[in-house]
């Protein structure tokens, strides 16, 4: 099996453990993921305000270099697998808008046709390696463990393309494979305030609260993230919660550091020092 | 308390602007909107507008500009696509809530006291100089620009990221920098050309 | 007008006359200037338009040009010939002359209805009314058939439509057998308590009707049974019926309910379907003591003795009828009828297609109809409003418009659900004393004594909150939101969120086609709307007709309805079938193919091609004979003759040839 990689700047920044802990683990299974060649920015939320065209043309780059190669991409971040998502969608809806950004696409020599498919690793480890697979391979099994899975929104939403958008399960069923719980968890989509954490700390602080209160209230012992923003928001900011609402100490770690700490792999590859809020209890007895 | 008049007169009511909001991507069936406000209710930051996105889709529609590009409402969007997966016409809230916010910072109508027009054209000249963004260096410069003393009280995670090795102070940067330029610039001519329309 | 005189020179005298349709054709199209250039075709003697044709007026009109101009041929360019043909038909007749020399333009589903440029459908009006006027010179003076109407009458479905429409024509001395799928008739008025706006009882109007239904002479009904096959045509269907086995004889069973005493399975242990799960049954059992037939039947699927052939068989034995009778099948009959009335009804919307409400996931969130069995005093809690561990509710959250009004699940509103939701309010109120609040998108009460309704439940206090509930979960905010539902919803009237905890929660489904409401339609012959609803012939003036004659609607089959509204187009579509009945005939289109004997070669090609079974062989002749009773007119055979010696009348070569020729000229 063999991928193109689409890191997106977070993953090379405040999300390196989900970099190092998806190369890790998705090494382990011998998939290959190959770097996309030169690629930029896929504009996150933030370029949508402030250019339309640009914005698709952007993700528009990213894509068309990957056309190049026929293999899929894989985009852990949920921002740029919205976006890449969003684009393909955006292009094939509006064929102005596509013209548009075709032409300028070809002034920088590329060539867009819209053909690649944009994938999250989450898709990838239970459709393309399935379950069976993974399960085979786990060898410390986090027995006794309860999550709560958090899927954030712009893996479901608005395309919910390999999971329910009500109620996701797909990280469920990949955490409960790596021998974990997972709690009840209806706020498994609501949204942690995104880039609004940076912007508006007193709106991003309580939505992000008010994830991890819930998550605590319902027994887990870290809540479980795809997203590298959320991961963000949800681990860096517990110390100014904890002034304004209370401390919840609750470690936030990605699904590909559990599961690779389930397939035996060490926790110095997968980055499990990296969370500001220590996921010590999760890592007991190992 | 001074008192205020509620009242609205048709003189102002902009219809270009109600009909430029359908005519683009996203904004199409806006007009469908029954006022159900299931946006609002299922929006986790409508707590904190001044219109309620239902509120908001009705005076876009009847072409209160003033109110709808002023409004915090547009800023406070997360982009979490929650009301366009509820709403029953299909509206694609977020898409609105999109191009209302480029036509704010276009005429520069935002509220002054939110950053996030700021970090947007920050993120944007990031992208044009080194086509990636160093989250780091974009959250200082988004301070600086705007709240010194937001800066400081930031430090405590400053040092928590810097200890985790989560953060970076050399920007991040593609090669091929002259084909993306082309690539704005080519839309940018583009946009000029509409503009002169 | 133009007049001109080119006369008839061996060619037919034509009229011609072009409707405005008020604003509906003369909006679009220039309707003067085609009429000025139809009267310039060579044959055409008048050339007219007229404001409405259809109308007294119009109609005079035709009939005096004819006797006055002569005139041999009559083209009417107007709307869809669905709706007017026999319009001007007779306008033709009226003024001497054969109908079928007469062809009809539609302009304005065609044409001015479907386009924007005038100009445009304007020409396009000219080409499609030429092309009438170069095929109408070759049409024939053909005769209509008449064929006799089979006095009985199928009603299919035997809910309040069915029942209504069985009994009108019962009373009216006419044989009805009434087929209905469930094991009872009643449909889903016999699940409620209490019917708005009057809250008479469901059980007392209803119950004394499906008995007048059983008892009735004039009627046979057969439940558990299904309709597999409709053949043959208006005053002569012939129907194939499936019954069902019941395992029990039912003209033995007197329903003294013995044998489910007797069941080896002391304790009812299976889902209860009419109860709506809410309450348990053996897999002997009876839906409810007034079922119609009072007839006990056996589920196979849980039944020991059906399933392994091992029980004591208790029940037989506490049968002194001895009506159980496990070695029952299902039994085909047939029937001969001269029309049918479709009296399917509807499906509630499944609430797990509404997934943010947690149906399915929260224990106490109900649908309206599980309510409407614990509202009942004869359902399964006899009354009482209890939640699903027995407690009873303090708090009530009824949320309307679950499935309706919505892109993702049901487009329309379900007319009935407002209604029906204020009801609940009613009653829950009444019976647990319970804070209740309804949540709406708009508040839709019109009908008689329904506004007063409204107003009634807002003097008790009711709660009334306009908005779309966004999500319905479990996570508390605040303390007086744990162990609760909460629910999360605009106040649009105040214009913010509120969360409001409850401890029930009522999703007011909305109404949806049957899931097999296409698999029937292609069964009779009739067709579906968009929405997937039963297609009446005219939303207006024929709301209870199909385009299939003879095949009447009524009832939430053909869209969302409440009762007094059913039980209205149940009588109109009863009416319809006894104005065809006492006519006593129909006649037939004669756009039906014959045989050029002299051409036919026997190749029998046609034979087993025609969808009707109207071509047999005749083995002395060595020919192809069509029985143009049963021929509809669909041309496959004339198609497909290799000799080209069928020819199939209204559609003859000539015809058609200059129909092509007259829309190509220009």
């Amino acid at each position: 099996m063999k991928y193109l990689y689409f890191p997106g700047c977070s993953l090379k920044g405040t999300g390196k453990a989900y970099e190092e802990s998806l190369l890790a683990v998705f090494n382990a299974l011998g998939i290959e993921l190959r770097e996309i060649e030169d690629w930029n920015c896929c504009g996150a939320t933030a370029y949508m305000s402030v250019d339309e065209a640009k914005s698709y043309a952007l993700a528009g780059r990213n894509l068309a270099i990957a056309e190049r190669e026929d293999l899929q991409i894989v985009a852990p971040c949920s921002a740029c697998y919205l976006v890449l998502n969003k684009t393909q969608q955006g292009l094939k809806d509006h064929p102005e808008l596509r013209a548009k950004v075709v032409k300028a696409l070809k002034a920088g020599g590329l060539d867009y046709k819209g053909t690649v498919q944009v994938r999250h690793p989450l898709d990838v480890l239970i459709n393309d390696v399935g379950l069976d697979k993974i399960a085979a391979r786990i060898k410390q099994p986090l027995t006794g463990h309860k999550f709560a899975p958090y899927y954030g929104c712009q893996i479901v939403r608005p395309y919910a393309t390999f999971d329910d958008q009500y109620n996701p399960v797909t990280m469920n069923k990949l955490l409960a494979a790596c021998g974990a719980q997972c709690v009840e968890y209806p706020l498994k989509t609501r949204c942690c305030g995104g880039s609004l954490t940076g912007t508006l700390p007193e709106v991003g602080l309580r939505l992000s609260y008010i994830i991890l209160n819930e998550a605590k209230k319902r027994g887990a012992e870290a809540v479980v993230t795809v997203c590298p923003l959320c991961q963000f928001n949800l681990d860096g900011y517990q110390d100014k919660m904890a002034s304004q609402y209370g401390r919840v100490d609750m470690p936030v770690l990605y699904f590909t550091q559990i599961l690779g700490l389930a397939m035996g792999l060490p926790a110095s590859e997968l980055g499990i020092k990296r969370g500001i809020v220590s996921a010590q209890a999760v890592m007991a007895g190992r | 308390m001074p008192l205020e008049q509620k009242i609205k007169y048709e003189s102002e009511r902009d219809q270009d602007f109600a009909r430029w909001i359908t005519s683009q991507t996203g904004g199409e069936n806006l007009r469908h909107c029954i006022q159900c406000g299931v946006c609002s209710a299922t929006c986790p930051l409508s707590l904190y507008m001044d219109y309620t996105p239902r509120r908001l889709i009705n005076l876009a529609r009847e072409g209160f500009k003033k109110e709808v590009l002023s409004s915090f409402t547009i800023w406070l969007c997360a982009s979490c696509y929650a009301c366009r997966v509820e709403c029953p016409k299909k509206i694609q809230v977020t898409d609105i809530m999109y191009l209302l916010k480029r036509r704010a910072i276009e005429e520069g109508v935002y509220p002054r006291r939110f950053p996030i027009p700021i970090l947007a054209k920050e993120f944007g000249r990031m992208i044009f100089t080194w086509g990636r963004v160093n989250e780091t260096l974009l959250v200082i410069d988004l301070f600086l620009r705007t709240n010194w003393f937001k800066f400081l009280s930031m430090t405590g995670l400053g040092i928590n990221l810097l200890r985790t090795g989560r953060m970076s102070f050399l920007p991040d940067t593609i090669h091929r920098r002259t084909e993306l330029r082309k690539i704005l610039q080519a839309l940018e001519t583009e946009n000029q050309k509409e503009v002169a329309k | 007008m133009a007049e001109n005189n080119h006369g008839s020179n061996g060619a037919p005298r034509i009229g011609f006359y072009i409707c405005h349709c008020g604003s509906n054709i003369a909006g679009t199209i220039d309707v003067a200037e085609v009429q000025k250039y139809i009267s310039t075709i060579p044959g055409v003697v008048v050339s007219r338009d007229y404001k409405y044709m259809c109308s007294d007026p119009g109609q005079e009109m035709i009939a005096a040009d004819i006797k006055e101009h002569k005139l041999e041929r009559l083209v009417v360019a107007a709307c869809s010939p669905n709706l007017h043909e026999e319009t001007f038909r007779k306008a033709a007749v009226k003024g001497g002359l054969n109908p079928f020399y007469f062809q009809m333009v539609n302009i304005r589903e065609h044409a001015s209805w479907v386009h924007e440029d005038k100009k445009a459908a304007t020409e396009k009006a000219k080409d499609l009314a030429r092309a009438a006027v170069y095929r109408v010179r070759f049409h024939k003076s053909l005769d209509k058939q008449r064929v006799p109407v089979d006095p009985n009458v199928l009603v299919v479905g035997g809910g309040i439509a069915g029942i209504h429409a069985a009994l009108t024509l019962a009373n009216a001395g006419k044989k009805v057998t009434l087929v209905e799928r469930e094991a009872t008739i009643g449909g889903h008025m016999a699940l409620f308590d209490k019917t708005f706006p009057t809250m008479d009882c469901a059980a007392c109007i209803l119950t004394p009707k499906m008995s007048s239904v059983k008892s009735h002479p004039n009627i046979t009904l057969w439940t558990y049974s299904e309709v597999a096959k409709v053949d043959g045509y208006v005053g002569n269907y012939k129907v194939t019926v499936k019954r069902k086995p019941r395992y029990v004889k039912e003209d033995l069973c007197v329903g003294c309910m013995e044998c489910i005493d007797a069941c080896v399975f002391k304790e009812p242990k299976f889902a209860d379907k009419f109860n709506q799960g809410l309450g348990k049954r053996k897999p002997v059992y009876i839906d409810f003591p007034q079922a119609t037939p009072k007839v006990v039947l056996i589920d196979p699927e849980t039944c020991i003795q059906l399933k392994t052939g091992k029980c004591k068989k208790s029940c037989a034995e506490a049968c002194d009828r001895e009506a159980i009778d496990f070695t029952q099948k299902e039994e085909v009959k047939e029937l001969q009828v001269g029309t049918i009335i479709m009296a399917t009804g509807f499906q509630a919307h499944d609430a797990k297609r509404s997934p943010q409400y947690g149906y399915g996931r929260y224990p106490n969130v109900f649908t309206s109809l599980e309510v409407e069995r614990l509202v009942n005093a004869s359902g399964p809690t006899l009354g009482e409003i209890t939640l699903r561990d027995g407690q009873h509710p303090k708090s009530v959250g009824i949320i309307h418009c679950v499935g309706s009004r919505d892109e993702k699940t049901n487009k329309w509103c379900s007319r009935v659900c407002c209604m029906y939701s204020l009801k609940l309010a009613h009653l829950i109120k009444e019976h647990s004393g319970a804070e209740v609040y309804n949540f709406y998108i708009d508040m839709r009460t019109p009908g008689k004594g329904y506004e007063e309704f409204y107003d009634k439940l807002l003097a008790e206090g009711v709660h009334f909150i306009r908005g779309r509930v966004a999500e319905v979960s479990d996570w508390a905010m605040k303390p007086e939101e744990e162990g609760k539902l909460v629910l999360r919803v605009e106040d649009t009237l105040a214009g913010f969120v509120r969360r409001i905890p409850v401890d029930m929660v009522v999703l007011s489904v909305g109404l949806e086609p049957r899931a097999d409401a296409q698999e029937m339609r292609r069964r009779f012959n009739i067709g579906c709307g968009n929405e997937g609803f039963f297609q009446e012939r005219h939303p207006k003036l024929a709301p209870v007709n199909t385009f299939t004659d003879g095949i009447f609607i009524a009832g939430a089959c053909q869209g969302p309805r409440d009762i007094p509204d059913t039980v209205a187009q149940a009588g109109a579509a009863a009416a319809e079938a006894l104005t065809l009945i006492d006519t006593g005939y129909v006649e037939l289109e004669p756009n039906t193919s014959h045989v050029v004997e002299e051409e036919c070669c026997g190749c029998k090609s046609c034979v087993p091609l025609c969808p009707y079974s109207a071509i047999s062989f005749d083995e002395v002749k060595k020919k192809a004979a069509i029985n143009e009773v049963l021929c509809k007119g669909c041309g496959v055979c004339a198609a497909a003759c290799p000799s080209g010696s069928i020819r199939q009348n209204l559609f003859e070569d000539e015809e058609i040839y200059s129909e092509i020729q007259g829309v190509m000229a220009k």
